[in-house]
């Protein structure tokens, strides 16, 4: 069973968004999502000052044998990323809601995470998806 | 079990499984108006020994000429090991192969063309070979759009010192994707790119500047200069190099202060016998910071689970059949003879023998053009430095002088006059170490004699 953390949000496509005390948003992917593609070899991030939409695509993880899109969990301007991810993306595999987050976003607006799935109801489209 | 992949049998049975009366059935969903109903204008096929017959007739025709056309395609020594061993069993492969792990010797064959690409054009990394110079060139531009990370730009910068074939490959390429070429004039006096139309380019949002070494010309640009502009106007650099001249000029990876992005090519020189144009082959190489921009397939050296050597395709998740719609290489497989004979000819002759066919090549040039502008109406049409071809300008139509050489069995060089209308009656001459004193004579005297003859038409 995946592991879910009740203090953060969700996207159904997988991410995770936590709201850091200054008013940033930190970004990274689920525990789902990084025992679904395996060991990573390649994370590929957004520069720092890209602007980004609910849903877009973001930035790519990669593994032996595939390569996925990361959707942005919420609007805003990417204001710093992970640097370690590009010597250790297994970073991601060994703790991906710490460690390995993707990014960091000024959000466009202060309901930012409002739209995104509570830790319960993440919980409840991985069982509906059988993970 | 029979050498073909279904006899008419197995067809039979399988439109029986399915329920299909017939395979023309299958493609039902194809409105009739889209189909073509016959194929006009190409005949029947012929049998082995018609054909045979009919092409070496045709073969006849092209006689034993002197050759002294470049423009892209090089004629050079190929010894005669060469072929000899490409075209064993091992090796007659014209693609990656299917279940390619199964085939170590071919990727390990493939990787060590890498490598010597690799250290040939000073680069990190080379896949395992494109189409040819000019495919290589449309996807390189592809690529630096792809992987400029601070531009969005869809501009390229090809000016016209590049090879006009090479820049209509890749509008027709990578036109359609969306990309815009820009074209920037060349200087008259030598040749070589104007960097007073390049620097109005300065400032402006580009992907690419594309810089051709030696230029279409034979001239050698100003490459540290031009990739240190390129660089600072926060353009990358695509550089397309002949791989022979690589063995005296500076490798495009050492270009400037940081050297070139991508480095592409056409690989004929190497080993593949000049052929109505193909097939040859295109050559690309790059940092490791693009590598996952790069096209094309890449074998990678590694260990299997008792730690034994063994070569793999790898960065696959940049494949078609990985990543579908968004994958930055939709070509899946490698000019896989051609660039085993290009493995083979750089083995055989080794660095030092590169050197001595680039700089033989070199020196046969010179001789060349010292020998050609004694002729009366001929002069060279630009100062600088060149490596093995140059651009001579005529007083008389160079068309119709090369027409009266063919008839004395020569081929006097390449008419630019299509390409290039506002140099007048020029020609595009090429000297390799295939060419003798005696050769250069022979050309030099049916020169001044053809000139003469149109003169007096």
């Amino acid at each position: 069973m995946s592991q879910v953390l009740a203090d953060l949000r969700y996207a159904k496509s997988h991410e995770w968004a936590r709201s850091l005390p200054d008013g940033r948003i930190e970004v990274g992917i689920t525990d789902h999502a990084q025992h679904a593609l395996g060991d990573l070899v390649f994370v590929d991030v957004p520069q720092v000052g890209t602007t980004l939409d609910i849903g877009g695509a973001c930035a790519v993880v990669e593994s032996v044998k595939a390569a996925s899109d990361v959707y942005s969990p919420v609007a805003g301007t990417v204001v710093e990323i992970n640097e370690s991810l590009s010597g250790s993306p297994e970073l991601i595999n060994e703790d991906c809601y710490g460690k390995g987050w993707l990014y960091r976003v000024q959000p466009a607006s202060a309901s930012g995470l409002d739209a995104l799935l509570d830790a319960s109801a993440y919980s409840a489209v991985l069982a509906a998806e059988g993970g | 079990m029979p050498f073909i992949p279904h006899t008419e049998q197995d067809v039979r049975e399988m439109l029986a499984t399915i329920g299909a009366p017939s395979i023309d059935a299958l493609f039902d969903e194809i409105p009739a108006s889209l189909r073509i109903q016959g194929l006009d204008g190409i005949p029947e096929g012929l049998s082995e020994m018609e054909i045979g017959r009919l092409m070496s007739e045709r073969a006849r025709l092209d006689g034993r000429p002197l050759s002294f056309i470049g423009a892209g395609a090089y004629e050079h020594h190929i010894p005669s090991a060469v072929w000899a061993i490409t075209t064993r069993g091992e090796f007659y492969s014209a693609y990656t192969p299917y279940q390619a792990e199964a085939s170590q010797g071919t990727l390990q064959l493939i990787y060590e063309y890498q490598t010597m690409i690799s250290s040939l054009t000073g680069m990190e990394v080379s896949n395992a070979s494109l189409y040819d110079g000019g495919s290589a060139v449309a996807e390189a531009a592809l690529m630096a759009v792809r992987a400029h990370r601070k531009s969005k730009s869809l501009r390229v910068i090809v000016p016209s010192t590049v090879n006009p074939n090479y820049r209509r490959v890749a509008i027709s390429t990578a036109g359609n994707q969306g990309l815009r070429f820009e074209t920037v004039a060349y200087r008259r006096e030598d040749g070589c790119i104007d960097r007073e139309a390049l620097a109005a380019y300065a400032g402006q949002d580009i992907a690419a500047l594309v810089i051709q070494q030696p230029n279409f010309f034979g001239q050698l640009e100003d490459v540290d200069a031009l990739t240190d502009w390129a660089h600072e106007q926060g353009m990358l650099v695509i550089a397309v190099v002949n791989p022979t001249s690589l063995a005296l000029l500076k490798p495009p990876g050492d270009w400037g202060k940081t050297g070139a992005d991508i480095c592409v090519g056409e690989g004929q020189p190497l080993g593949v016998p000049l052929s109505s144009g193909g097939p040859y082959f295109g050559f690309m190489t790059t940092r490791m910071e693009y590598v996952r921009s790069m096209p094309g397939r890449i074998v990678g050296r590694t260990v299997d689970l008792d730690g034994k050597l063994g070569y793999t395709l790898t960065l696959q998740a940049r494949e078609q059949h990985i990543r579908r719609g968004k994958a930055t290489s939709n070509i899946c497989t490698n000019q896989g003879l051609l660039m085993t004979a290009a493995t083979i000819y750089m083995t055989l002759i080794g660095p030092q023998g590169l050197s001595k066919v680039a700089a033989v090549s070199m020196q046969r040039s010179g001789e060349l053009v010292e020998a050609l502008t004694q002729v009366k109406g001929v002069r060279a049409a630009f100062n600088g430095s060149r490596f093995h071809e140059a651009v001579l300008l005529l007083d008389r139509p160079a068309s119709a002088v090369l027409r009266e050489l063919e008839t004395q069995g020569i081929l006097g060089g390449f008419d630019l006059s299509g390409d290039y209308p506002e140099l007048g009656s020029a020609l595009l001459v090429c000297a390799t170490e295939t060419k003798t004193a005696g050769d250069i004579a022979r050309y030099a005297a049916a020169l001044g004699a053809a000139v003469q003859k149109v003169r007096a038409a």
